[in-house]
């Protein structure tokens, strides 16, 4: 089989066993990224993107499952390989960092020796080279004094540098593929500037295609190609970024959009929080999953829910703005 | 270094409580004290050397004090019975208790990090639940009934061990190891038991950290991730209870040395009990008291090491 | 053999109303189980001179050494002759007492040194909590094994020294409980209102310290049995013809290779008496533990 996307999605089914029931945490997700490209996903907690990121590493909680659909990689199905041939992926072709710099680093380990254990575990590579070559990481992503640094523990790093550190985790093998889980949420504002700077920066160097998984649309909106916007589980909207900003089809987006402040706003326009609250994923209402605190709902949205469809120069799915009402009239 | 010196200043009060109580040991009971040290050998001679030797006509400060001085400077006294120095007695028989407490934990370590760890990874399953509902056993069996039934099966009944006595290593290292399996496994089960335990749920806390993750992530195995990253920090909090037990090899050895006729220190304890010898008594109540007092501050300084988040400056 | 205080204290949210034990029961099945052992314990204890079926004391040299499942012995009978069952049978009513008195004695003993301590704070406080760690500097079978040394060998003394033991445990609890408390706004308001400070430990300290008091009742009156056999078999304890557990397999192990039972009969009855205790007092301290319940 030949693939001609870097990594294809095709409804990809998990569900989360809680004790009080099955949570179906992405439900028939299917995307795409492509070389060298940059795909934000968008949605508030809960919403089924992080779920959707630990199931292409397969790195699940013990309560989930992927119970459909496929994740294929290059000329690989994901889904189907064992444990072992799996581990060879992760940390060589995929690299993962994760939202909190803070915890996602072993307290008891020093730094340089973290940084450097892919190469040890990938490549074989002896102790002292691959420290050596955490030190040269370390300076592409900009942490001073490398040579100090990479004999410290994780409790000497500031949150920003942690978070270096583990860009530098990821990128020791020049994976073709870096997600990133909320990279810069747990950071301050002007440190969150410098990571994104950075992303942006080894996205261009070294071709690295990126999955950006973020809350915040102005994160998107500065780095990202494309963009998912996912609500209860779904992919409620699918386009490239400029499209979806200019013109969200889909209620939900909108709603993002428009309880956001903007710099750039011409005129002053009033912010509007999104109504209600987040869905219960347990007991999801029957038709469109926002409905409920969608402003522009009809009956029908109650009673059946749309699927994704091509709406304009994206995808959304909505009854609305499928039979041609903009929403920005 | 300063934080070691801070312990060793807050040791002190405490270190001067445990002796002013180790000291009372004798007082504590009701009437004189050189009859008590006397026994059956009370002539008005005698009662007066004792009087005299322990300054029993000073004041009860003073006494202390005195005593004090000597512990201090290597005097324990001597043994009422046999007249040797206290000191000697103790330290003839301190290698067979050393080599039966460190037998017994190597036995409970060697045992417990593998089954706790196993616990942990397949929390739930039904080797976790076994292994759980055993641990609660283990304490709950006391050790000298655990070295009688090892005796009884595996020396009386199936002759594979010998029932008692100990070689010195030094000696005879095979004689040796032969006679110190059994009451190394009744002494450490207990422990075995509380080693799991702690081992276990360490182990599962760890497990759900996000570096765990990170380390899966990195494409390292469950085996790298389980034994590498998981169990430096699952172990952390195993060396303090582990210390403790290093701290209370004297306290389990009285029963077990007294079970498998072992010369130790414990056993020297219950005989001068019954010989109402107390001088020995007190020192072994005090040496035991004084190694369980420095265990707890080693584990401390361990702790440090371990654990690079604890900085000692 | 551990006298480890349970962790239940520090961190735990105060609550109002002690979770009622049978209610706990329901939900959690090593609750029910251990209480149900316990229960039937105290049951044998308080009947066992009803259904023993001969004097634990009486000497039948005639009979000596009788194999289990003899007629009229179903445990058979050790070396004076006398009946293996009811000596055992009898012997919970050794243990039990003894457990029941020790546990007393370190409550009492380390309620009020806790309550004296936290309560009044400052230099109270430091110097009683130096004499509590210098307490704990002893490993606890030692302490209990020199108190017994000093006051004589006798179950009473036993008893006491094994209470003595269990002081520090309640002591740092009631104060970690009163500490907490202190800084509860409850407590600053009904302190405002002139409530006087009896009151307060009645209506307020002792409900909250309820949950945290049962799990270590229930584990030290497992650590009592055992300590108390430990010191039964050393000869500090019980004295014969006592029918005393640890007793017991002192005399009875003299005589393993022929007759294993006489030792082997007794320490099955403390282990599973301990077990017992232990199971009660760890599945109190989960079902009680809110950080534990998953």
């Amino acid at each position: 089989m030949a693939f001609s996307h870097l990594l294809e999605l095709e409804n990809v089914e998990t569900h989360l066993r809680l004790r009080d029931g099955t949570i179906k945490a992405v439900d028939g997700v299917s995307l795409t990224v492509d070389a060298g490209e940059t795909l934000g996903i968008v949605g508030e907690s809960g919403s089924g993107k992080s779920m959707t990121a630990l199931s292409i590493m397969r790195l699940l909680p013990r309560s989930g499952r992927i119970v459909g659909g496929k994740v294929c990689f290059k000329d690989r199905v994901l889904t189907d390989l064992s444990e072992d041939e799996m581990e060879e992926i992760r940390g060589t072709e995929i690299a993962m960092i994760f939202q909190d710099p803070m915890t996602s680093l072993n307290p008891v380990f020093r730094t340089g020796w973290q940084v450097g254990e892919p190469l040890r575990i990938h490549r074989h590579m002896r102790s002292r080279a691959s420290i050596a070559a955490a030190v040269d990481l370390f300076e592409k992503v900009g942490i001073p004094e490398p040579r100090r640094r990479v004999k410290q523990f994780p409790h000497m790093f500031s949150g920003g540098m942690r978070q270096r550190a583990m860009i530098a985790m990821g990128l020791t093998t020049s994976p073709s593929l870096l997600i990133a889980d909320e990279p810069t949420t747990a950071l301050d504002v002007t440190i969150q500037a410098q990571i994104l700077d950075l992303l942006r920066t080894l996205n261009r160097d070294y071709g690295t295609a990126t999955i950006l998984i973020t809350h915040n649309l102005g994160v998107v909106a500065g780095m990202c190609d494309r963009v998912i916007v996912m609500y209860a589980g779904r992919i409620v909207e699918q386009g490239r970024t400029d499209d979806v900003f200019a013109h969200p089809e889909h209620p939900y987006t909108w709603s993002l959009l428009h309880s956001i402040p903007r710099l750039d706003a011409d005129e002053h326009r009033p912010l509007r929080p999104i109504e209600g609250v987040p869905p219960d994923m347990l007991n999801l209402p029957p038709g469109c999953k926002f409905q409920p605190r969608c402003p522009f709902a009809v009956a029908r949205c109650a009673a059946q829910e749309p699927e994704l469809l091509q709406v304009r120069e994206q995808l959304a799915r909505c009854w609305v703005t499928q039979a041609g009402t903009r929403l920005d009239g | 270094m300063s934080y070691i010196l801070r312990r060793l200043v807050l040791m002190l009060p405490v270190a001067f409580l445990v002796t002013v109580g180790v000291f009372m040991l004798i007082h504590l009971s009701p009437g004189d004290p050189a009859l008590i040290i006397l026994g059956e050998d009370r002539n008005p001679e005698a009662i007066a050397q004792v009087h005299q030797e322990l300054g029993l006509d000073k004041p009860l400060y003073a006494q202390y004090l005195i005593w004090v001085g000597h512990i201090i400077h290597g005097d324990w006294g001597r043994s009422i019975t046999t007249h040797e120095p206290v000191w000697n007695a103790i330290t003839d028989r301190l290698p067979a208790t050393l080599e039966l407490g460190i037998a017994a934990l190597l036995w409970s370590l060697v045992v417990a990090i593998p089954l706790g760890t196993i616990a942990a990874v397949r929390r739930g399953s039904a080797a976790d639940r076994i292994a759980t509902g055993v641990s609660v056993a283990g304490v709950s069996v006391p050790n000298f009934f655990i070295g009688i039934v090892l005796i009884y099966v595996l020396s009386v009944s199936a002759r594979i061990f010998p029932f008692g006595g100990y070689v010195p290593i030094t000696q005879d290292p095979w004689e040796s190891l032969r006679h110190v399996i059994l009451p190394a496994i009744a002494l450490g089960t207990a422990g075995t038991a509380i080693n799991m335990r702690f081992t276990r749920s360490s182990m599962i806390e760890v497990l759900n950290h996000d570096y765990i993750r990170t380390a899966r992530a990195k494409g390292a195995s469950w085996r790298r991730v389980v034994f590498v990253h998981a169990l430096k920090n699952a172990l952390i909090p195993v060396v303090t209870i582990v210390g403790l037990q290093i701290g209370g090899i004297i306290e389990g050895a009285v029963v077990t040395e007294t079970v498998f006729t072992w010369p130790g220190v414990g056993r020297l304890a219950v005989e001068s009990i019954f010989n109402r010898d107390y001088t020995v008594v007190q020192g072994v109540v005090l040496l035991a008291a004084f190694s369980y007092m420095l265990a707890n501050l080693a584990v401390d300084l361990v702790y440090g090491w371990l654990d690079p988040r604890i900085s000692y400056a | 053999m551990s006298n480890a205080p349970a962790i239940v204290a520090a961190g735990t949210p105060i609550r109002r109303r002690p979770i009622a034990l049978l209610e706990l029961a329901q939900r959690n099945r090593g609750v029910l189980v251990g209480l149900v052992f316990v229960g039937a314990l105290f049951l044998i204890a308080l009947v066992s001179p009803i259904i023993s079926p001969h004097d634990p004391i009486a000497t039948e040299p005639d009979n000596a050494y009788l194999p289990p499942l003899s007629p009229g012995h179903v445990l058979g009978t050790d070396e004076l002759g006398r009946d293996q069952i009811s000596r055992v049978l009898w012997g919970a009513r050794v243990s039990l007492p003894v457990a029941l008195v020790a546990v007393a004695v370190g409550l009492v003993g380390g309620g009020v040194l806790g309550l004296l301590s936290g309560y009044a704070g400052g230099l109270t406080d430091l110097l009683l909590m130096r004499v509590v760690d210098a307490l704990l500097a002893f490993p606890a079978l030692i302490l209990a094994i020199a108190l017994v040394a000093a006051l004589g060998p006798s179950l009473r003394n036993a008893m006491i020294a094994i209470g003595i033991v269990a002081i520090p445990v309640y002591a740092r609890l009631v104060r970690a409980v009163v500490l907490q408390l202190k800084q509860m706004e409850f407590v600053m308001a009904t302190r405002s209102l002139g409530a006087s400070p009896i009151r307060l430990i009645v209506r307020h300290l002792i409900p909250n310290l309820m949950n945290p008091i049962l799990v270590q009742i229930s584990l030290s009156a497992g650590f009592a049995i055992l300590a108390e056999a430990v010191l039964s078999f050393l000869g500090l304890g019980a004295q014969p013809p006592t029918p005393d557990w640890g007793q017991m397999i002192t005399t009875g192990r003299t005589f393993l290779p022929n007759d294993p039972w006489l030792a082997i009969v007794p320490g099955i009855a403390i282990s599973i008496t301990v077990y017992s205790f232990n199971l009660l007092g760890d599945s109190l301290r989960d079902a009680l533990d809110p950080r534990l319940r998953s």
